[in-house]
């Protein structure tokens, strides 16, 4: 018998929630966080008699993310009802997109290994979230704050093929909104969570195999890991000759593995109808235009750009593109000071090892880029060197101060003037004569030292090209 | 004349929630099949070109700005639930998959 090779077959389904202030249907603050219980209404619970009223700030945001992956947008989408009991969904129904998504057939571009890889979208559509459930020893409860909080969810067609390209495609979505706005993209709070279908075929097969869900994928640390874990699985069970079970499996972060959920039947008959509550959702084409119009410079496109502007590696672009307000931070800077290469490489060495350093965001950067700039000035025009810049720019990172007035307060200004640096090369030769001497037999990198002990004696303020210059002079002498 | 098993009849009720004597199930699937004989009745017409109709009043679904308004306190909230543990609704342990 001969061993099957298996091709791994992945799609997924990511829930983002919408950045807005109150819920999908409803005017109670969308707050995480908030005390339990504290964030609802009638609409919110499904007290009878309340209705629904669609919050527009989640289809213009939805529309953004439809128009950034280049989806049809359909001018009259329809909510319907989804029917299921759980303790968590108050009405017995979500109110979800179903027959009728706003947004289809849009695509994800990414890179995996430096290999440019596109995946379609079969769908994003808006639906609201359900409350959230803590589970005791005997009893469970339920916060309603969640319940009716705005979502997309957007629906990849199965065409990932390994854990690594799934994982790729997950950070390059959650870049893509927090890009444009739409979502914090935060799993550790839910606001970006996901489930992946899994199967395996043979090689060159054209048709599916079965495949089995994954649910509660709810941190990027597991997004390979769990998928790789199932990938594992149905591998060992089709090697031996089984067959896959068609099955949701909840992967458990804790134990590192997956276990098959208990099996509903009536699991799947959702009863989508649509909503009476809510007419359909008619989108003309000036909004459509409107959202175009503000729609923000693309990643992809900002990082080709970067490139071509500013002479940058595509690796230093990705870099600085990884949030927009990175890029927006550079390019002030790179345009106040003029060399878009200097100032990337300021930013990634200093900056974000300062910003890292503090677990803080571009957002809240004590420095301004016209302030790099300035900095990068100073020792454009021989006022400091690039050591002591380099101590400026922690200085100025600390205290928010401009450069120029750290140099001027501290006395950190360059010594280019030679009688100055003559005086401290003379004292140094005369200190070290043995050094002196053995520089003279010929033991030229001997200079290296003394230039240690002139920028000592100088407080490491003196201008290097004059310190060689003038040692070499008077050692030669 | 569109009937309805009663079969189909106790799944719905499954559904629905709903428990169902076996005396309630032979009624309603007798009245079931009744209404779904009249709604048969519509399919004699020739809706080709006829766009589906979802809501009997024609209009625009009427949108609202993203502007909060004042949430319930959470005692309201859970005036009416059943059981409540602090500001949490409490209810029988939820059997999470698998488990």
């Amino acid at each position: 018998m001969t061993a099957t090779k298996w091709e791994a077959v992945i799609g997924l389904e990511c829930h983002v929630q919408l950045a807005t202030e109150t819920k999908a249907f409803s005017a109670s603050a969308s707050i995480y966080g908030a005390p339990p219980n504290s964030c609802t209404d009638p609409t919110v619970l499904g007290l009878p008699g309340a209705l629904p009223v669609v919050n527009r700030r989640q289809i213009e945001l939805a529309l953004t993310l439809g128009l950034a992956t280049g989806s049809t947008l359909r001018r009259r989408s329809r909510f319907s009802r989804k029917h299921y009991f759980y303790p968590d969904l108050p009405k017995g129904y979500q109110i979800s997109q179903f027959d009728e998504p706003l947004c289809e057939h849009g695509t994800v571009e990414f890179v995996v290994d430096g290999v440019p890889r596109s995946v379609r979208l079969t769908r994003i559509h808006l639906e609201e979230d359900a409350g959230k459930n803590l589970h005791r020893a005997k009893r469970s409860l339920v916060d309603l704050n969640r319940a009716g909080v705005p979502l997309v969810e957007i629906v990849s067609e199965p065409e990932l093929r390994s854990a690594e390209e799934a994982g790729e495609y997950m950070r390059t979505l959650r870049q893509l909104v927090r890009w444009l706005g739409i979502s914090d993209g935060n799993m550790e709070e839910g606001s970006l969570r996901c489930d992946a279908n899994v199967s395996l075929r043979p090689v060159g097969a054209t048709t599916l195999g079965t495949k089995a869900e994954l649910k509660n994928i709810n941190s990027f640390k597991f997004v390979e890991r769990a998928i790789e874990h199932e990938i594992a699985r149905q591998t060992a069970i089709l090697d031996a000759g089984g067959r896959v079970v068609q099955e949701s499996r909840l992967w458990d972060a804790d134990a590192g593995t997956s276990h098959a959920m208990r099996s509903k039947e009536e699991a799947h008959d959702y009863r989508y109808l649509p909503d009476p509550d809510l007419p359909p959702l008619v989108i003309d084409e000036e909004w459509i235009d409107r959202a175009r119009a503000a729609l923000p410079e693309l990643p992809t496109a900002r990082r080709q750009r970067l490139v071509a502007e500013y002479g940058l590696t595509v690796a230093d672009a990705r870099v600085l593109t990884e949030e927009r307000a990175l890029a927006d931070w550079f390019e002030a800077a790179a345009r106040a000071h003029g060399d878009g290469k200097r100032v990337s490489n300021w930013v990634q060495s200093e900056l974000l090892r300062e910003l890292n350093r503090d677990a803080r965001t571009i957002d809240a950067c004590p420095i301004r880029p016209e302030a790099l700039a300035a900095l990068l000035r100073l020792i454009d025009d021989g006022t400091i060197s690039g050591k002591i810049a380099k101590e400026v720019f922690t200085k100025m990172y600390a205290s928010g101060d401009a450069p120029g007035v750290i140099v001027e307060r501290e006395g950190l200004v360059q010594v280019t003037d030679t009688s100055a640096i003559e005086t401290a090369a003379r004292a140094a030769i005369d200190a070290n004569p043995k050094q002196a001497e053995q520089y003279r037999a010929g033991k030229t990198q001997m200079i290296g030292f003394f230039v240690g002990q002139v920028m000592k004696a100088t407080g490491g303020k003196a201008n290097p090209a004059a310190v060689n210059e003038v040692l070499a002079r008077l050692l030669g002498a | 004349m569109a009937s309805i098993t009663s079969d189909e009849v106790r799944q719905t009720a499954l559904l629905a929630r709903l428990a169902l004597t076996d005396d309630e199930v032979a009624r309603l699937t007798l009245e079931l099949s009744h209404l779904l004989g009249y709604i048969e009745q519509l399919t004699a017409l020739d809706t080709a070109g006829v766009e589906p109709m979802t809501h009997a009043v024609p209009m625009d679904c009427p949108l609202r700005l993203d502007t909060p308004a004042p949430s319930l306190a959470a005692d309201d909230a859970l005036a009416a639930a059943p059981r409540r543990a602090d500001d949490y609704f409490e209810v029988p342990k939820i059997i999470e998959a698998g488990s």
